[in-house]
């Protein structure tokens, strides 16, 4: 008999024999997973249940109560809405995070194709030069731009305008976005396109009508990225949307929790407003996020 | 081919991060040397913005007493406390979830706080933490468990602060850790854990003298990450610490400085500084990431 065989053999005979002392033996991993998980997911539904409860419950009994005896209302979310006065109107941040969000991501995830698409499959002077510098972009803190692209827009009047916020998410979006997707472009096969390009396919033929078909998954993953970057953002939309009518739902909660402090009627049914939107996506497309965050993060 | 073609499909993502990332840094640099108020730079001070802060501004960095305390002391607690402990916790789970067939449902709850933003995570560890027993979890915990128990405020503390914002935190990215560490964990080849079982070790010997050392390269990637991170972490402290970053300022973080100089106090040049002093602080990463990238082009 072969080692191979052999080890077969031993292989099969220790799953027959050992199957219940096995089980048993996981009972402390099971437990140990259980745990772990009750302790990842607690917190959150602190928060649901709290958003769900009538104020008066929420400030005299714990949201645990509320699981043994139920009593539920709409009205915190109709109030969060509907409200306005000094926290200005939620519903209106909940509006300007969409408004941020979509272009924020459509315009780095296509000016971030083109320049991928450059970088694996053009050849140009400096080509080597220019991504190594974009490598080391990736790692420079937002912070050394703040103020003087706050001057720059001062001195374009483009503060107090959304297309301040769409250009400045698009511009720090785009060297994870060229990084993330040249890898995914590069992985392309060579023959197909030299053959696009003795068909004689123009670029711009090639890189819309064989490279972003060929690329969908990678150029979903980046999408959800962005968005989800986007959507999350506190730090950038503080910088360059003081306006409160512009803020996205991040600023309108940090807002409602300085103004009003910890009131959790309020508090919770707004922080829950601003998840909802990323666990519709991350639920959704939870292969892609992490396909990419995979590509991102462990590749070269 | 047409050789402008390359140019024109490279223009608009150059020119933007030419002009809102590259340029702006070295203006920055530039306006770290200037003081005053607001945004007019005329006030031309040379390095005093880092002597001061270095020497100068207890909230960034006073070593005049023991322990030393500060926003830059507070990202050395980070990177010593933090790093480690989100590394440990996310390979216990991924080497865990790993043995189990409800493997998917355990990773997506432990994920889940990696797709919210910052500002949510940080409402749900302040209720969490409530003083008030009868909303916050951890006190009604713990007055069920010890007796005598008084509630503790555990962000209201100069004390507890910073430790109670590095479990929010090791809850979001626990999931981050776990994902990478998983997919490289499946990557190592049964043939080789057969091997080591048919030869007698046990699961806590497999974990330790296999699994552990064949994830190093992973795990050093994995930490590159948490690191920049803690580097540039700044929404779960304005969120749980307030604008004022804790209880006397105790939970501040070099990043936060940045924001409460230049634009609640005023001082851009001043806080310009502690921009660069954060560009000075990764650049040692990006070197590293340069290299590691030139090694893997050349592979």
């Amino acid at each position: 008999m072969s080692a191979a065989g052999a080890t077969l053999a031993r292989r099969r005979r220790t799953a027959v024999g050992t199957r219940l002392p096995e089980f048993l033996g996981r009972t402390p991993v099971h437990l140990g997973i259980l745990f772990i998980g009750a302790l990842w997911l607690v917190p959150s539904v602190g928060l649901l249940v709290t958003s769900f409860r009538p104020s008066d419950d929420i400030h005299s009994t714990g949201w645990w109560n509320a699981l043994v005896n139920p009593h539920f209302t709409l009205d915190t979310y109709i109030r969060v809405l509907t409200s306005r006065g000094t926290t200005d109107s939620l519903f209106q941040n909940l509006l300007n995070s969409f408004v941020i969000t979509i272009p924020s991501t459509a315009l780095p995830v296509f000016f971030a194709s083109m320049a991928a698409y450059a970088f694996a499959w053009l050849e140009f002077r400096g080509r080597n030069w220019l991504f190594l510098i974009l490598v080391a972009l990736l790692i420079v803190p937002i912070q050394m731009t703040f103020v003087p692209v706050l001057q720059l827009f001062n001195a374009a009047h483009l503060t107090g305008n959304f297309l301040a916020i769409w250009i400045a998410h698009t511009a720090y979006g785009l060297p994870f976005a060229i990084y993330l997707l040249h890898s995914s472009f590069s992985g392309l096969p060579r023959s197909l396109i030299e053959a696009a390009r003795i068909d004689g396919s123009s670029e711009f033929r090639t890189f819309w009508r064989i490279v972003l078909p060929l690329s969908v998954p990678g150029i979903a993953s980046l999408a959800i990225f962005q968005f989800l970057w986007v959507w999350n953002d506190l730090l950038v939309a503080l910088i360059y949307l003081q306006s409160p009518t512009l803020q996205p739902m991040t600023v309108g909660v940090v807002n409602l929790l300085t103004t009003m402090g910890t009131q959790w009627d309020l508090l919770s049914a707004a922080a829950f407003l601003t998840m909802a939107v990323p666990l519709v996506v991350f639920f959704s497309l939870q292969r892609y996020f992490v396909s990419g965050l995979l590509a991102g993060s462990v590749k070269s | 081919m047409n050789r402008a073609a390359p140019w024109i499909f490279v223009a608009p993502a150059a020119l933007l991060i030419a002009v809102l990332i590259v340029y702006p840094t070295f203006w920055t640099i530039r306006l770290s040397v200037y003081g005053g108020q607001g945004f007019n730079f005329t006030n031309f001070v040379g390095f005093d913005n880092f002597r001061r802060l270095l020497t100068a501004d207890p909230n960034f960095l006073d070593l005049s007493q023991f322990p030393p305390r500060g926003a830059v002391i507070n990202n050395i607690l980070w990177l010593v406390v933090y790093t480690p402990l989100v590394l440990a916790v996310g390979v216990v789970i991924a080497v865990l979830a790993d043995k189990v067939r409800y493997e998917t449902i355990v990773k997506s709850v432990i994920f889940l706080p990696m797709a919210i933003s910052a500002t949510a995570a940080g409402i749900i560890w302040l209720l969490v933490y409530s003083v008030d027993p009868n909303i916050g979890l951890l006190n009604a915990v713990l007055s069920v468990i010890v007796r005598g128990f008084q509630p503790i405020s555990w962000t209201g503390s100069v004390d507890l602060i910073n430790p109670a914002i590095i479990v929010a935190a090791v809850w979001i990215n626990a999931g981050f850790v776990m994902v990478i560490v998983s997919a490289a964990l499946k990557g190592i080849p049964v043939e080789v854990l057969e091997a080591a079982r048919v030869d007698g070790a046990s699961g806590p010997q497999i974990f330790a003298r296999i699994q552990v050392p064949l994830l190093v390269p992973t795990l050093s990637v994995v930490a590159v990450t948490m690191i920049i991170y803690v580097i540039k972490m700044f929404d779960l402290i304005f969120v749980m610490g307030g604008q004022n970053g804790g209880p006397l300022g105790a939970a501040r973080v070099i990043a936060f400085t940045q924001y409460v100089e230049t634009f609640n106090n005023g001082r851009a040049g001043y806080g310009s500084a502690v921009a660069v002093i954060m560009l000075l602080i990764v650049i040692p990463i990006m070197a590293l990431n340069i290299r590691r990238f030139r090694a893997g082009a050349q592979s």
